[in-house]
């Protein structure tokens, strides 16, 4: 890249030398700083606007105590004083980890297995691959609304079909109970999220070259074998990728857990997202629910630099260079 | 990468598949795969009967079988559509996602130009900050965005979620589109220099013909995201005509302890719908762009 950078900066220099001079309003582009600021600004003012600015208040509103509808006063770090001592906080924080953690190994692991699968023979492969992302397409909070009918107290059918294999004789509280509640919301987020990496490992697997497994065929490497030393090395850095956005998207996640349960039984449910819009939009306390947020951003930057540092070393996997 | 990801796909993936033989790959192969099929496509196939089932039919697993529907009716969809703001719901969701979709198009343009073909000085720093940016979850923005919503006088208005929207729409669009620059060779750009071509018009009459399947599939993400958006409509959006449907079918379908059911399931499937059908035109450009930009 580098190389092609220099030859677009020395013809672009020639040719603004040479080219005759082109309508005034373009006089600009012969400074391409000025030129890529223009070009930036649309995006620019959009994302400062509504993304950096709202970080920064985030920010600062966690040490307010503003209410919904009253400009609150710095109050310092009490908020986060209060939520020390605070066990529904720490609730959360334990159940949006243990949701994290269970979902991303049950997404990673079966997303592996059925691109796996996918990378093999078939018929109908781009048909089949298509209604496999069904279940990421959808609005979430639309399917989890099936999901919570699947889940029913009364009319489960999964309740129901296991009472007719004669596997159980109670129908199962999915939601009610603080255990299967928690099992169930897992289950519905790790359905959500099997396509997305599966798809995307899908197209990690394609890029390796057939010849690899060929040569480690006639070596004499069992399946296992070409997994372990051919697929899973070549695959490292896409699962870095698709790790990182996984395990962002389930921390932060919000619907899945608002339309299924709301944080119940007992807040066995809540995350640390819900926990948050609950005390901040219905309970009206901004300044509390925005402290809860920010403590959110220590584990996100984390698990962004984790990834970030797990890439950079696998960088000539991907035929790069640097 | 975008121009040459098609032919990868087209190589036999593994060289020893003809080893197998048939009873060893119905037990590796088939048995987990359609076992997966059935259980990702389970909730759709369960939402769109149960969305035709009549209220008896509904709940009663002694004379019907649950899993099929011996008398259909429109009843759930007729009543979700004439009894409730439904279409209305439909409507703005469509409205906002248009609008939304185009506005970060437009400025995902300009800037994925000016990253990747302007390089002015500290662009590979805007492009690592727009990465960022899009990292930046929802669930950690509504709250100060709600205060602002709230300060400008926005609050239940379909502005609130036009301007808000672009924030994770703008990031990840920028991402992908900068790929799609990348895979056109920068001859064609030089040659149009040369021929005194200005900046923009290289912009409008080179790169953005090359780049419409990045900008469909650009569009199609923007446009899916935006209409599965949920925290940011279910916080600035209070009165009932202003909703969306994810947040409609979830807030004002369920009254007091009473859940239809059926209407419920109805507003799932035909609130599913667009983006699945939108998808489904393009799912080779939805496939390929989503593998893009993770690759990239």
């Amino acid at each position: 890249m580098g190389a092609f950078m220099f030859v677009d900066t020395k013809t672009q220099r020639r040719a603004s030398a040479r080219a005759a001079p082109g309508p005034r309003r373009f006089r600009l582009g012969e400074s391409r700083g000025a030129m890529g600021l223009l070009f930036m600004l649309p995006a620019a003012a959009v994302l400062l606007l509504f993304l950096a600015y709202p970080l920064g208040l985030g920010v600062w509103l966690g040490m307010t105590d503003t209410r919904v509808g009253r400009a609150g006063q710095y109050i310092g770090i009490e908020n986060y004083e209060m939520l020390w001592t605070d066990s529904v906080f720490w609730t959360s924080v334990f159940n949006t980890l243990l949701y994290t953690v269970v979902a991303s190994i049950a997404k990673f692991a079966l997303g592996l297995w059925l691109a796996l699968l996918l990378n093999r023979h078939l018929p109908f492969k781009a048909f089949l691959r298509a209604i496999v992302l069904l279940p990421w397409i959808v609005p979430t909070a639309l399917s989890a609304i099936a999901f919570w009918w699947i889940y029913d107290s009364q009319f489960s059918i999964i309740s129901w079909s296991l009472t007719r294999l004669g596997l159980i004789e109670h129908n199962i509280n999915f939601l009610g109970d603080p255990a299967w509640a928690r099992a169930s919301v897992i289950i519905a987020n790790v359905w959500r999220g099997i396509p997305f990496v599966a798809i995307t490992l899908l197209a990690g697997l394609q890029t390796i070259p057939p010849s690899l497994y060929e040569a480690a065929t006639i070596d004499g490497a069992t399946p296992w074998q070409r997994f372990r030393y051919v697929t899973f090395p070549m695959l490292t850095p896409i699962i870095a990728v698709v790790m990182t956005f996984s395990v962002l998207f389930t921390f932060t996640d919000f619907q899945l857990i608002y339309v299924l349960t709301r944080g119940g039984p007992l807040n066995a449910t809540h995350l640390m997202a819900t926990l948050s819009f609950q005390r901040a939009i219905p309970g009206g306390n901004l300044g509390e629910g925005a402290a809860i947020a920010v403590t959110m951003i220590p584990f996100l930057l984390s698990a962004i630099l984790f990834s970030y540092f797990g890439l950079q070393r696998r960088r000539w996997q991907h035929g790069g260079n640097d | 990468m975008g121009l040459f990801r098609k032919g990868a796909e087209a190589e036999a993936p593994d060289g020893a598949d003809f080893l197998e033989s048939i009873p060893r790959r119905v037990v590796t192969l088939w048995i987990p795969l359609v076992l997966f099929l059935v259980v990702l496509l389970f909730p759709f196939y369960w939402m769109g009967i149960t969305a035709f089932k009549s209220n008896e039919e509904l709940y009663n697993y002694t004379d019907f079988s649950p899993f099929w529907v011996v008398h259909p009716t429109l009843d759930n969809i007729h009543r979700l559509l004439f009894r409730t703001s439904y279409p209305q719901w439909l409507l703005n969701t469509m409205l906002v996602s248009v609008v939304s979709t185009f506005l970060s198009l437009f400025c995902a343009v300009c800037a994925a130009y000016a990253i990747e073909r302007l390089r002015f000085k500290g662009a590979r720093y805007v492009g690592l900050a727009i990465f960022l940016a899009y990292l930046v979850p929802p669930s950690i923005l509504f709250i100060p965005l709600a205060s602002m919503v709230f300060a400008y006088g926005l609050f239940d208005t379909k502005w609130a979620l036009i301007l808000t929207y672009p924030t994770f729409l703008i990031p990840f669009c920028t991402w992908l589109l900068m790929g799609y620059f990348r895979s056109i060779p920068f001859e064609l750009e030089e040659c149009a220099l040369i021929d005194g071509a200005s900046r923009l018009q290289i912009l409008v009459k080179i790169l953005l013909p090359l780049a419409v399947p990045g900008l469909i599939s650009a569009g199609i993400f923007a446009f899916t995201l935006s209409w599965n958006e949920f925290i940011y409509a279910l916080t600035f959006i209070q009165s009932s005509e202003q909703k969306t449907v994810p947040v409609g079918v979830v807030t004002e379908l369920v009254e007091g302890d009473v859940y239809h059911w059926g209407a419920l399931m109805a507003g799932a499937l035909l609130g599913s719908l667009p983006v699945a059908i939108l998808y489904s035109f393009f799912v080779e450009h939805y496939v390929a762009s989503m593998t893009g930009a993770v690759k990239e």
